[in-house]
């Protein structure tokens, strides 16, 4: 069959088939992925509403209960994932500019630095089992403060584990998609001409970053400016 | 079997003279345009049919054609939401010197409380002619207050407190509905409230009841220990009480609010934010009553902290005066009373 | 793909291209697809219909002889949730998008095939999900969720509910992302956006709520969902929830909702209005614009749906002003309908009857919208058969009106036959009547106070009970004929030229049925949508 565009030309083995060229191939991605981290964004804005909303009316047990949170893991983690950011960066520098096979020992890096999160927020979570801080599984919370509500503390540890849940969530496929490049690329399938799930699932990991970067000082930090 | 066919509710109250022309206002609007688009369609599709009109002149549109039909509508969209809303304003703060009834909500059922005692469930009496507002908590679900014959309608919280009022101005027996979904039995959460001639009324509640609202109250006041802190003499360790209701409150973080029932309720519950004391008093030794009041008591204590008003005597100043005479020449007035 | 140069009989197109059903579960052709959709939405259809008739059926008495209680609570939650998240929802995009929406660009599929495909799946998992929560003993909570009934007090299957809606919100996203994705960035060459059909704006306007939307009702059903599942307070106020939270995150959805219910059909009737009188579209600009600022407009008026709730009065005043702004453009659309019509050469074939139909339904779903827009009536009507009546002219009246134009409209185009013209007529007659039997008695059982989501009612309510149920079996037969004809003209039906409504429309410039990639030579535009003056050879041949 001829269609007008590419009759004659040839056609690159990774082009699918709604597209007519390569550009056109590229530029639809970044632009659904674009449109589905708003949706992302969206999804997370739902819950930091809800978390605001209740900070606010809540405030003294809110705040007693954010001095729980490990801010040691929490601000080594958010390290971790900067650090992953640039590698991250760099793999994409890497494969825009043609240099395919050195996409992998980034990726590679940034796997272990997403694997290093998550090993730490496990240990976060371990401690908080520990703690008695898990709601629903054996609640239990004192507080000599007055004005704090145990309900309301609860509440706080709802809305922490969900958020940060559903940001680990985000980043185990994060890290599905990054080992599924770093197989294409050490295969050799990114060139000058064709690197766009590189750039996009940097993308994706890139957004994951951000959340946490919220996600951060809104859980543990804001409150600590009340002591 | 038909023979009951209305094709209009009952007005009953004083918002039906507001809603109801706002209504049939919206009616003329509504019918107007429909009318209006149905008849220009009829009128071109025949006049514009293929058979005699086969071939289509072709219209880019026009401004100001737009325009015009862009604005005139919301100009009467506009008329309309002024209009709504002021009707919306009169369903606000109920009048001062409203006659005031309490009441709960639960699967499925509604409980009324008279200022001065008398109890009833799924029906409330109310004189007419009389401004009534009645205070709503419901103990489970979100359910809903609503009087069509008054127009009035009210999502009760199981939170917090709201008021709702109205002035009956036609004797009767009027349906109640919940009206949110609550539950198995949302359509058998229906009641009757009754609106009577005052003379009547006062007979009604003269007939039953054991001892007013406040006054059970104040057994509880004792029973919990409330009065041990809150006294007027020296050995006081928490504010004294009389006039509290309506006054404002000012907090230790310099702000302040009204003491309202909600404010009075989430007091009593607890916990209190520690930089929500009340000024001048230690911080909170107050114990927390979460989970030992249940809404009606809770409403009694209210009734009677709110009976302290200006009134050393503890008599509640809503409250009618009984009147002797009356109950005596009119005994049989009152319908069921359900005592718990 | 068939090389043109051999032209063996019969043609080969998309239909007929591969057998089989690894061919149509595997495929990622937009238009098998958009098949797909056809049947599983038509199956949730019959079944939300089926809960519908029992509906009313319970109804004809006040005491509510038929049902008990707690079964009619879970046939009104499961009539909801089945007819708004498996019918409403993807019927006009999913079905009629996915198949006519690639070809209206010129494009050779979805810009992600794949994820199309992907969306069915969830569609069908959250359908399943949602069926078996059914069977196993249904869920009572009204399609609202309301807490605190739904995260403590219901004893029903409210967790598989939610899950099976979860996957049907996914699947809602993953189209909206096709629809932006391709309307942006796979137009056939001279396809500029003020060329584009108005079908393709109005698509567009509904992508962005799904994609805005969708996950904000997404994240509060989960957070019912782990409420219920866990006993721990999020809206339970016993805990210090608060549970009219959960209603504002539910309606910052489940408003902007309606409109992607409703967005898309205005679409379909832009489109019949333009080639059944063979005229340009009155005021194009005015019609795409109302589009967007109907789903802008449209994430600002959720409190309009809680207006006795307890929400601020201020609050209540600002959401109520947006109400009526957003009444504007719906009708500056209508005005524009009517305004087409003038001078044009208007045929009554059965897509007319049905955009006629929809015109004048949705004028009056919107009319009773600003009763329910103005506060003080709003407090007597929320949560009565008014507001039940209101969105009915508009889901019922509106979309499926639409929808049924819609299919009736591109039917040749799918299957490459004509349907019945004689029986259509009669059948969306048939519905048009029902329809007002049915629901127009409720404006009425509204105002005199019956509240929804009742069992069973005051006597003397009964009268306009038994009208609306009498309409409602009219309204039946109305949509049980069209299933019967439409399969019957599958096999039988008249063979349907490539364009037999003569339209101008870029998915009509094709064979019919299409070939797997649409067109056999990427289409140039060069012209503005709806130039019937310049194409006097696309006549009607049908």
């Amino acid at each position: 069959m001829s269609h007008s565009t590419e009759a004659g030309a040839v056609t690159h083995p990774a082009l699918q088939t709604p597209y007519r060229d390569l550009d056109q191939q590229r530029e639809t991605a970044t632009l659904g992925m674009f449109v589905f981290l708003l949706t992302e964004l969206m999804m997370f804005g739902g819950l930091f509403c809800a978390y605001l909303v209740y900070r606010t009316l809540y405030f003294p047990s809110f705040l007693e209960a954010s001095r729980h949170m490990d801010l040691t893991i929490g601000a080594v983690n958010t390290a971790v994932l900067i650090c992953s950011s640039l590698t991250m960066a760099l793999g994409v520098q890497a494969a825009q500019q043609g240099r395919g096979k050195t996409v992998v020992p980034y990726m590679v890096v940034t796997l272990l630095f997403g694997c290093a999160f998550l090993g730490l927020k496990a240990v976060e979570y371990y401690h908080h089992w520990h703690a008695h801080e898990v709601p629903g599984f054996g609640f239990e919370f004192t507080s000599s403060v007055p004005g704090v509500d145990v309900g309301k503390v609860q509440l706080f540890f709802v809305l922490y584990f969900i958020m940060t849940g559903l940001h680990a969530l985000h980043m185990l496929i994060g890290i599905g998609l990054v080992t599924w490049i770093t197989i294409c690329a050490s295969k050799g399938r990114y060139t000058r001409a064709y690197h766009n799930p590189v750039e996009n699932v940097g993308l994706y990991w890139h957004f994951v970053d951000l959340v946490w970067i919220y996600l951060f000082p809104l859980l543990y930090l804001i409150s600590r400016m009340h002591l | 079997m038909w023979t009951d066919f209305p094709l209009w509710p009952a007005r009953a109250a004083n918002f039906a003279d507001r809603v109801d022309p706002l209504y049939m206002f919206l009616i003329a609007v509504a019918v107007f345009f429909s009318v209006g688009i149905f008849l220009t369609i009829t009128i071109f599709a025949i006049k514009y049919r293929r058979s005699v009109h086969p071939q289509a002149e072709q219209i880019e549109g026009s401004l100001a054609v737009e325009a015009t039909w862009s604005i005139i509508p919301l100009g009467i969209a506009l008329f309309i939401f002024v209009w709504g809303a002021s009707v919306y304003f009169s369903y606000g703060a109920p009048p001062k010197n409203a006659l005031r009834i309490y009441g709960t909500a639960k699967q499925w059922m509604w409980k009324f409380q008279q200022a001065d005692g008398q109890r009833e469930i799924n029906e409330l009496h109310v004189p007419v002619g009389r401004d009534v507002a009645v205070t709503l908590i419901s103990q489970d679900v979100i359910h809903s207050f609503f009087v069509p014959a008054f127009r009035v309608k009210m999502d009760v919280l199981p939170n917090r407190y709201r008021t709702v009022w109205f002035r009956p101005t036609r004797t009767g027996t009027y349906h109640l509905f919940c009206a949110e979904y609550c539950g198995t039995s949302h359509a058998g959460m229906i009641g009757w409230v009754v609106v009577m001639e005052p003379a009547d009324y006062e007979a009604w509640l003269a007939s039953g009841g054991e001892g007013s609202l406040a006054s059970s109250g104040e057994k509880l006041f004792r029973h919990f220990g409330c009065i041990s802190c809150h006294r007027s003499d020296k050995g006081a360790r928490g504010p004294d009480l009389a006039g509290l209701y309506g006054r404002e409150i000012h907090f230790q973080d310099g702000t302040t609010t009204v003491a309202d029932e909600n404010y009075i309720r989430d007091r009593i519950l607890g916990p209190r934010p520690p930089d929500k004391q009340v000024a001048g008093w230690q911080r909170d030794i107050m114990p927390v009553f979460r989970g030992q009041v249940n809404e009606e008591q809770m409403l009694e204590l209210i009734a009677y902290v709110k009976s302290l008003q200006q009134n050393p005597l503890n008599v509640n100043p809503n409250a009618p005066i009984p009147d002797e005479e009356q109950r005596k020449r009119n005994p049989q007035v009152a319908p069921q009373v359900i005592q718990p | 793909m068939s090389a043109p140069s051999v032209a063996v009989e019969p043609r080969e197109h998309y239909l007929n291209v591969d057998y089989g059903i690894r061919s149509w579960l595997l495929t990622t052709d937009h238009k098998r697809i958009g098949i797909l959709y056809m049947i599983s939405i038509t199956v949730m259809f019959f079944i939300g219909g089926f809960f519908a008739t029992l509906i009313r059926l319970n109804l004809m008495t006040p005491a509510g002889d038929l049902v008990s209680a707690d079964t009619y609570n879970k046939l009104f939650t499961m009539h909801g949730i089945v007819m708004v998240f498996f019918f409403l929802i993807p019927s006009v995009p999913a079905v009629i998008g996915n198949f006519v929406l690639p070809m209206m660009v010129g494009a050779r599929d979805m810009a992600f095939p794949k994820i199309n495909l992907l969306s069915w799946y969830m569609y069908v998992i959250g359908a399943a999900i949602t069926l078996y929560s059914i069977i196993v003993g249904g869920v009572d909570t009204g399609w609202t969720f309301y807490t605190p009934f739904s995260t403590t007090y219901s004893n029903t299957y409210v967790f598989s509910s939610i899950v099976g809606i979860l996957f049907a919100g996914f699947s809602s996203i993953f189209t909206g992302l096709n629809f932006i994705a391709t309307i942006h960035k796979l137009r056939a060459p001279g396809l500029t956006w003020r060329r584009m059909q108005l079908f393709l704006w109005s698509n567009y306007a509904t992508a962005v709520i799904m994609i805005l939307g969708t996950p904000v009702v997404a994240i509060a059903l989960i957070l019912v969902a782990v409420e219920r599942v866990w006993h721990i307070g999020i809206f339970n106020p016993a805990l210090g929830g608060d549970p009219v939270l959960f209603q504002h995150l539910f309606w910052f959805y489940s408003h902007p909702a309606v409109y992607v219910m409703v967005l898309p059909a205005m679409g379909v009737i832009s489109e019949l209005v333009t080639t059944f009188s063979r005229k340009r579209i009155f005021g194009y600009e005015f019609v795409a614009a109302a589009s967007i600022a109907i789903a802008v407009f449209g994430f600002l008026v959720w409190g309009h749906h809680m207006f006795v709730a307890g929400i601020s009065i201020y609050s209540a005043l600002l959401f109520s002003i947006m109400s009526y702004l957003v009444a504007i453009p719906s009708a500056v659309k209508v005005f524009n309908w009517t305004a087409t019509l003038y001078k044009g050469a208007i045929s009554y074939r059965t897509p007319m009857l049905y955009a006629f139909g929809f015109i004048g339904l949705f004028t009056m779903g919107g009319l009773t919208g600003l009763f329910v827009a103005a506060l003080g009536v709003d407090i007597h009507v929320t949560d009565t058969y008014f507001v039940v009546a209101h969105f009915h002219y508009i889901m019922v009246g509106g979309t499926v009106m639409a929808y049924l134009g819609a299919i009736h409209y591109w039917w040749p185009k799918m299957f490459g036959r004509m349907y019945p013209e004689g029986w259509a007529k009669l059948s969306a007659g048939i519905i048009f009547i029902g329809f007002n039997v049915t629901f127009f008695p409720q404006f009425l059982l509204g105002y005199l106070g019956m509240p929804r989501r009742y069992h069973a009612y005051a006597s003397e309510f009964q009268v306009l009970n038994v009208m609306s149920t009498a309409g409602a079996s009219i309204l039946a037969v109305g949509y049980l004929l069209p299933l019967i004809y439409l399969i019957w003209s599958l096999r039988y039906g008249e063979i349907a030229p490539a364009n037999p409504w003569g339209s101008t429309g870029l998915e009509w410039q094709t064979t019919s049925p299409p070939p797997t990639h649409n067109f056999e030579e990427t289409p140039t535009v060069t012209e503005e949508a709806y130039s019937y003056d310049k194409h006097p050879e696309m006549e009607f041949v049908a």
